[in-house]
């Protein structure tokens, strides 16, 4: 009981935390809780295979992986300790805190891609420098809404931004673009996008070369115009577009038709 | 299992046993991948889902039985088109191995 509560409070507040349970083996559904910190709370039944696995699914949960390991009854993991002994397998499952999307600008887009973007359960900052238009009144979907330039936001959590998450530039004013531009390329975002024309975007190159940004691998991370060219119209069409992109830009797919290519769908 | 943490406090605190699935792997193509979950309680009230529909009711009888205590804990494979006796057929051709047992922890 104390090792579900240990586990379920963890999730709840979007921190890291690993079930470890025997599948196979003595001892089979005994489960063991750990976090970044070591193991917290249960145990598979000896101290032996506690240790071995709180250091792999420690490993694990950084990495952010979900996956089945097996070892010997006394935690031995090299294959030669395995051969002819008993195995255990233990499912080492992973609860990341959920990816974060950034959205700069407090406009019609917004609300609709915060909208989209909960479904695929980012935790959603809302920024804008304007306090009339920047409020949790006008995104309650958001988790957090902030009133700042984007300046100062990078410079105080720009760290926290890795390659799951999101950085959406929606403002289409170039006072605010260009810094947010140059606040995501400095962090390891894994998707920046900006929206704005086709002109838009040509004038913005120009701006951007001004600030000095100009370098191929920086321009290559900036998804601009934003979005898949779905045709779409409406904010929440537009949200659609740009986190199929997203997913697209993870995966690393083309985002066509299944029904237009062949190979395997996942 | 987040989107399970809701209901399953409710069902502890209700006393209920309750018993939990969780797919551990997948061969080829499958709806959901590991850590996908369901959890079934003594009633047969079900939540969640590890296969987007092809398996679900099978996993509910499998908890039953679990939970009954007539099957030990064990990792039950579906999708094999032999006569294995959990065949049941994933519409996508793919092989899940899930995990069922009583959640006593």
């Amino acid at each position: 009981m104390a090792a579900y509560q240990i586990f379920s409070s963890r999730v709840r507040d979007n921190l890291p935390v690993s079930l470890a349970t025997i599948i196979e083996g003595p001892n089979v559904g005994a489960t063991l809780v750990v976090t970044p910190e070591g193991a917290q709370g249960g145990t598979l039944g000896n101290a032996d295979i506690d240790r071995v696995v709180t250091r792999d699914a420690m490993g694990e949960l950084e990495a952010g992986r979900t996956i089945v390991r097996h070892y010997g009854p006394h935690g031995e993991s090299t294959p030669e300790d395995l051969v002819d002994t008993e195995t255990v397998r233990v499912f080492i499952e992973s609860f990341s805190p959920p990816p974060l999307m950034w959205i700069f600008g407090a406009v019609d887009f917004t609300a609709a891609l915060a909208r989209v973007a909960k479904v695929l359960g980012y935790h959603v900052t809302v920024c804008d420098a304007r306090e009339i238009f920047a409020t949790k009144r006008r995104f309650p979907m958001a988790d957090e809404v902030r009133v700042t330039w984007p300046g100062p936001m990078f410079e105080e959590r720009g760290t926290r931004l890795g390659p799951r998450d999101a950085v959406c530039i929606l403002t289409h004013d170039p006072k605010f673009d260009v810094p947010a531009i140059q606040g995501a390329l400095a962090t390891k975002a894994g998707y920046i996008g900006v929206m704005g024309s086709r002109k838009t975007h040509a004038k913005r190159l120009e701006r951007l070369a001004e600030v000095g940004i100009t370098a191929a691998s920086d321009l290559a991370r900036i998804h601009s115009p934003i979005g898949l060219d779905l045709g779409g119209r409406t904010p929440e069409e537009t949200a659609i577009s740009i986190v199929g992109e997203i997913i697209a830009a993870r995966t690393g797919r083309e985002a066509r038709s299944l029904g237009a290519s062949d190979g395997p769908i996942h | 299992m987040r989107e399970l943490l809701d209901d399953i406090d409710r069902w502890k605190a209700a006393g209920k046993r309750i018993a939990l699935a969780r797919v551990v792997d997948i061969e080829g193509s499958g709806p959901r991948g590991a850590g996908a979950a369901m959890a079934v309680n003594e009633d047969g009230e079900v939540i969640g889902s590890v296969s987007g529909g092809c398996v679900e009711s099978a996993v509910v009888t499998e908890a039953l039985a679990i939970l009954a205590g007539e099957q030990p804990s064990r990792v039950v494979t579906f999708g094999y088109s032999d006569d294995d006796a959990f065949a049941v057929g994933l519409t996508c051709g793919g092989i899940i191995h899930l995990f069922i047992q009583p959640m006593e922890w």
